[in-house]
């Protein structure tokens, strides 16, 4: 009696399994195709010979921070923005979402609303909006790419909001603390013994979100006049297009890996990291 | 449901570090919610209270209160003699279970155990010590190096409670410890609560909607309603000498009879019912029998005819309508079960035990 019904579904399966590969193989082109072309246009040299030289050059980094100094400062910069918007990400939101989660719960849907808002403002708007405060930031600091994190923090926010959220949900912030302040910790404590170590998939997550967003970021430093990784790489691509290429596909490559690793530590079901699961199997003879 | 309570004879639980408690006119609002009005509530040293009410009633409120988890509006929380109603929870030395889980999910049980200890600097090795015995007498020591998700929901409680007592607490407060648990395991618990509380003789309120736990595990019993205290008694008293019919009605099975109350007497069903202090004392009234106090014959001219008889073990209940009155539930030996079948004519009768009488409007 299932005989008939089973193969209409065995059918379906197939024609299922044959669009979903369609689809796979459509999108794989549609993104892998730009990058075998940038791999095909730093591989050839001007008579079109096979050639290593750019990568080469790339990777000696010495004579890369002589030959190309806005290069090397636009990854400096990079680095330390991502570094610095990490920080002050974590700071400001970790905090203030387990508090409003335990003592102001009423306060939920607007914090959610303000963190989601940076979503649907252009950046060229934000700039706009921004202007005045980086002529402050300029005034009282400096004029260093560094600040823009200030405005790096504002636009990760939704992200970085997200994937702190889903782990927040993941645990009962509220009976774990309350039974933590029972034992006798104080709110620091329970913060750092009991809230952070059951965060930490999700603020792995909301870290690499926010690393791959800062490394990216082009509109905001380019029309505020900084040079970051971005900026750098596209007034190099106006002199030396095959090293602009080069540096855009590493870039482009380790924003992939990051996406990679986060899927993979995202991707444990339960709120304990494959890594810290490992720490503690060593720890236990103790 | 069973009818007879299962008690503990009452006991001066014999706890040497057992503390009073006292919670003097506590009030708490939310919005227009009175989720405390007045309580009053005094726990001797070594002592197992009880709180018991329907959900919303304001038994956690009042147990958050004593944790220090709420601050109340107004009133006085006093322990041991000191004053410690705006102490914080991490300051009051109390050991709690909720309801829900509250394992920290990335220790192990023994970890668990230990956190309020690390916290209090113990050295390690009595640390170690105190966790180990503290998980034996909860009867988890082999599943110390487990994680909550590892445990079931029973020994998540009971890790829980190793927990809560590692620490020697002046007070152990357990909101509902039971209710996500199934009906075997938390019976099982709750004796084991019970044969603990009264080894460590830690002073103890124990908040459950459940009149079945709440009778079996307590020294004391307080019923709750609408964040005050209708009555608070040993289990037998409490069910024996309700104060009111809320109070009947709410700890275990009741019959509603209507009767005529002369004195300290009421007429019910041809048949005089003493009393108890508290009842109406004339007019139309509601009498209040247990269905152990009903006695119930086959009569083939009698006024009532019986819907069911069901057999419950140690005893049976014949459930009867009474011709143009209300439907009673009377308990029977088990024996006699054999002596009804649904249909069946038969009288039944209160045997004059006292019972609690309120007035009755007449319709
Ligand atoms: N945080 C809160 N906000 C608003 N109302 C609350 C809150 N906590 C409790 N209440 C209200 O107070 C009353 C008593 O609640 P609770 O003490 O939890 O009752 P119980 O534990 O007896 O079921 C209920 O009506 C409940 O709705
Ligand atoms: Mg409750």
């Amino acid at each position: 009696m299932a005989g008939p019904v089973s193969g209409q579904r065995a059918v379906m399966r197939r024609r299922q399994n044959a669009f979903r590969w369609a689809v796979v193989t459509v999108a794989l082109l549609f993104f892998g195709a730009p990058l075998f072309g940038m791999l095909e246009f730093t591989t050839r040299d001007a008579s079109g010979h096979r050639t290593a030289a750019t990568w080469s050059q790339l990777a000696d980094l010495g004579t890369i921070s002589q030959r190309y100094p806005d290069l090397s400062a636009g990854l400096v910069a990079s680095l330390w923005l991502a570094v610095l918007t990490v920080v002050m990400m974590l700071v400001l939101l970790v905090p203030t979402m387990t508090w409003v989660r335990l003592r102001l719960p009423g306060l939920s849907r607007t914090v959610e609303f303000l963190c989601l808002l940076p979503l649907t403002v252009p950046a060229i708007v934000l700039v706009v909006g921004l202007t005045p405060v980086y002529a402050w930031v300029t005034y009282l600091l400096n004029g260093s790419a560094v600040w823009l994190c200030f405005a790096y923090v504002v636009l990760v926010l939704p992200y970085a909001y997200r994937a702190l959220d889903a782990g927040l949900r993941a645990i009962d912030v509220r009976t774990l603390s309350e039974a933590a302040r029972s034992l006798g910790a104080g709110w620091g404590t329970v913060m750092a013994r009991v809230i952070l170590p059951n965060l930490r998939t999700a603020v792995l997550s909301a870290a690499f979100l926010t690393v791959a967003l800062t490394l990216g970021e082009f509109t905001i430093a380019n029309l505020f006049s900084r040079t970051n990784l971005q900026v750098a790489m596209y007034l190099l691509g106006k002199s030396d297009a095959q090293i602009s290429v080069a540096v855009g596909l590493a870039a482009l490559l380790f924003a992939i890996a990051i996406l990679f690793a986060m899927s993979f530590v995202g991707g444990q079901r339960d709120t304990v990291s494959p890594l810290s699961r490992l720490r503690r199997h060593r720890q236990e003879p103790t | 449901m069973t009818t007879a309570p299962t008690t503990y004879a009452p006991t001066t639980s014999g706890g040497q570090r057992g503390v009073a408690v006292e919670l003097t006119g506590l009030r708490r609002s939310y919005g227009p919610v009175r989720a405390l009005d007045d309580l009053t509530l005094r726990l001797a040293p070594g002592e197992l209270v009880a709180l018991l009410g329907p959900s919303g009633c304001g038994k956690t409120t009042a147990l958050r209160c004593l944790a220090g988890l709420e601050d109340p509006d107004g009133g006085r929380i006093e322990v041991d003699g000191k004053d410690l109603t705006r102490v914080p929870t991490n300051r009051r030395d109390l050991g709690m279970v909720f309801q829900a889980y509250s394992l920290f999910p990335h220790m192990t049980a023994r970890q668990n155990v230990e956190f309020g200890l690390q916290l209090r600097r113990q050295p390690g090795e009595r640390r170690r010590a105190r966790a180990a015995a503290m998980l034996d007498l909860v009867g988890l020591s082999s599943q110390a190096d487990r994680f909550a998700h590892q445990l079931s929901g029973g020994q998540q409680q009971r890790v829980a409670l190793a927990r809560a007592l590692a620490i020697e607490p002046q007070v152990l407060l357990l909101d509902e410890p039971l209710s996500a648990l199934d009906a075997k395991v938390r019976v099982q618990l709750r004796d084991e609560i019970r044969r603990i509380q009264l080894e460590v003789g830690t002073t103890t309120l124990f908040v459950t909607h459940d009149q079945e736990e709440a009778l079996a595990v307590a020294d004391r019993v307080g019923v709750m309603r609408s964040g005050r205290l209708e009555q608070i008694a040993a289990p037998q008293e409490l069910y024996s000498r309700p104060v009111n019919d809320f109070v009947a009605d709410f700890v275990g099975v009741t019959n509603r009879l209507p009767g005529h109350a002369h004195g300290h007497a009421a007429a019910v069903m041809d048949a005089d019912v003493p009393l108890l202090s508290g009842s109406a004392t004339s007019g139309a009234v509601t009498v209040l029998v247990r269905p152990e106090h009903l006695a119930v014959r086959p009569d083939a001219a009698g006024g009532a005819e019986v819907l069911s008889v069901s057999f419950l073990g140690a005893h049976a209940r014949v459930v009867a309508q009474v011709t143009g009155g209300p439907k009673v539930f009377v308990q029977v030996p088990s024996r006699a079960v054999a002596d009804f079948s649904p249909g069946q004519r038969v009288t039944v009768t209160p045997v004059g035990e006292p019972a609690l009488a309120v007035a009755r409007e007449e319709a």
